[in-house]
């Protein structure tokens, strides 16, 4: 089990990493930090989903619904009470745990498939409150403009800074996910989706622990809301549609369930692929097929890249990119010697 | 008498099955009370209804003089009571180790937020009750099993592991489902072993049931015979083993399986 059998290589390995994530990006072009801060909120979402779905094994296609209710939370709370941005954070999560813990009520009754519908249920409800209560979504657009966060008296504005305020927030939500994992509250997760009768017999109140899972999930996911507020200066309900919902399944499901190394892998490539796939269709556009085609043909190819993509990791490799780098990772620890 | 448990005129059925009769049973304390009878006399169901995943049509059952007729699963771990299953119930993917942490899940605290930090009052807490749990692997010789998967491993080392869980909540009461089935004798021999050492040096009240008489014989303090739901026979197992209606319920079963057999 060890990870990295000397302390040099540990060191070396977590210079490395502040090289990577610290050093670097001072010098890197905004636009690859836009990119990198999607993918540091995205980590935070499937974190939380993967919480909910890998370790306590209770499906949810409401995960976007949730995010929608952290943002409009923080929302509100900043444009109505001019409450700072780590409240307006903290209320978010909240609130979407409180929503979240309601949504899972059926969990206690239901299982698999019957489960994910009753989430899509809450996903769509919620999406529909949120549009037409002019209360909550701030008028016919549906959305609702905030400040930018501020620390001490500066203002977030570029990429670059909010690059370093994302990744001290994802560090928190992989640090406390590892944790929480190993300790009481996570274990009963995992007993609770690998054996729910002998869960009970050792004293695990299921319903409390499924209610649990759904509220921290969606603490997670209401954070992630809000971080996205921030992030893009607005609450925008058209960001949190089922189709999210979708994304963070796949994530979770491509990086690996009931992983946290997984969660980041997977975060990382369903928010990158699209922009590769991007990139990959501009250089062969005016080649193959026009301008505009090619505009029209990324969102299908995405999408049919996702479902096959899903498809393939359930059935070849349902531990997902982790398990894929495990494998690289041993192959390499023992080379050149094969075996 | 000191009866720690008290199964007072318990029913119960499933549809037309009247699987438990109005049966009575006091266990007293620290002693190793052994419940046998013939395929579907009902042994399980009573386990299940002292564990509370079923509950009585009629009757109560006392822990200690507490009602816990109608109590959760839950809530009777909470009180001591520990058990393992028949067909073995671990938690296949997670490790020896983790399935004995869990088995201290009620006696441990650490809540939402503590596990998230960890350091300090989680991580306490887990040093802390690793310590007993590492007594306990010590105990059952599954040193070399810590980090294996429980899914992995041959089905005698499971049953032990299973016992290791119920162990690990300290219990008052334990009760051990067929703790014996599809060993072979030597492995039947470990787990009497066990069960003897589990009573003597933590005073453990055990509440065993088993089908191999020789075993049943040897180890228990009382025993207590069902047929077809009702108590038939109670007593030492000397008085047991010669009670006419027990070589009669004994002497059917192997007729009927004979007749099935040829
Ligand atoms: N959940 C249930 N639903 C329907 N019938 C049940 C249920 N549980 C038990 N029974 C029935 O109750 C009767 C007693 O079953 P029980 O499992 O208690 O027997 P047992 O003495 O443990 O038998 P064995 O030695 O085979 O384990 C059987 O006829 C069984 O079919
Ligand atoms: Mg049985």
């Amino acid at each position: 089990m060890a990870l990295y059998p000397l302390p040099i290589a540990k060191y070396t390995v977590a210079a490395l990493g502040v090289l990577f994530f610290l050093v670097l990006p001072l010098s890197l072009h905004e636009y690859y930090l836009s990119i990198a801060n999607l993918v540091w909120i995205s980590i935070i979402g499937a974190l939380g989903l993967n919480i909910l779905v890998g370790y306590t094994g209770q499906v949810s296609i409401g995960h976007g619904a949730f995010m929608s209710v952290g943002a409009y939370t923080a929302a509100n709370f900043a444009t109505r009470l001019d409450f700072p941005w780590p409240v307006n954070l903290l209320l978010g999560g909240l609130m979407a745990a409180a929503i979240g813990a309601i949504v899972g009520i059926p969990s206690l009754r239901i299982k698999g498939l019957y489960l994910a519908i009753a989430t899509l249920a809450g996903q769509l409800i919620i999406e529909w409150t949120i549009n037409h209560v002019t209360f909550i979504s701030g008028g016919v657009q549906a959305s609702i403009e905030v400040p930018r966060p501020q620390l001490g008296t500066v203002v977030l504005n570029t990429h670059r800074e909010m690059y370093f305020f994302l990744l001290f927030f994802v560090v928190v939500a992989i640090v406390g996910t590892m944790n929480l994992m190993r300790s009481r509250v996570g274990r009963a997760f995992v007993a609770i989706r690998d054996q729910d009768i002998a869960a009970e017999i050792i004293g695990i109140n299921i319903f409390r622990y499924k209610l649990l899972a759904f509220a921290i999930s969606s603490f997670y996911a209401g954070v992630t809301g809000v971080l996205y507020t921030y992030y893009f200066g607005i609450a925008n309900y058209e960001q949190f549609q089922i189709g999210v919902s979708i994304d963070y399944l796949a994530m979770i499901i491509i990086g690996g369930l009931g992983s946290v190394l997984g969660s980041i892998f997977g975060a990382a490539f369903v928010t990158l692929l699209p922009i590769g796939i991007r990139y990959g269709m501009e250089a062969v556009s005016g080649v193959l097929f026009s301008e505009a085609t090619v505009h029209n043909l990324i969102p299908a190819l995405r999408l049919t890249l996702f479902g096959a993509l899903i498809i393939v990791f359930l059935v070849l490799e349902p531990e997902g990119l982790n398990r894929l780098w495990r494998n690289i990772r041993s192959y390499f620890r023992v080379w050149p010697f094969a075996y | 008498m000191s009866a720690i448990l008290e199964i007072a005129d318990v029913s119960r059925s499933f549809g037309g099955v009247q699987a438990v009769q109005k049966v009575s049973v006091d266990i007293p304390r620290g002693e190793i009370m052994s419940i046998i009878g013939p395929n579907g006399a009902g042994k399980t169901t009573v386990l299940n209804m002292i564990s509370g995943f079923y509950h009585p049509d009629h009757g109560r059952i006392l822990l200690e003089g507490t009602d816990i007729t109608h109590l959760a699963p839950s809530e009777i771990a909470k009180l001591r009571v520990a058990r393992t299953f028949q067909n073995i119930a671990l938690f296949s993917g997670m490790t020896v180790l983790d399935n004995l942490m869990l088995g201290r899940h009620v006696l441990m605290k650490s809540g939402v937020l503590s596990s998230f930090i960890y350091w300090g009052l989680a991580q306490r807490e887990e040093v802390a009750h690793r310590k007993r749990v590492e007594d306990l692997i010590d105990f059952l010789k599954i040193q070399d099993l810590r980090r294996r998967p429980t899914g992995s491993l041959a089905y005698g080392l499971r049953k032990r592991v299973e016992l290791g869980r119920a162990l690990a909540l300290d219990p008052k009461i334990l009760l051990l489902d067929e703790p014996m089935g599809g060993m072979n004798q030597e492995e039947k021999e470990d787990m009497a072993r066990f069960i003897l050492d589990v009573n003597e040096e933590w005073g453990t009240t055990i509440i065993l049931i088993e089908h191999d008489m020789g075993v049943v014989m040897d180890i228990s303090d009382r025993v207590a015979v069902l047929d077809m739901g009702l108590k038939i026979a109670e007593g030492k197992p000397d008085e047991v083993r010669v009670n006419p209606a027990v070589v009669k319920a004994y002497l059917g079963e192997t007729k009927t399986s004979e007749v099935r057999h040829g």
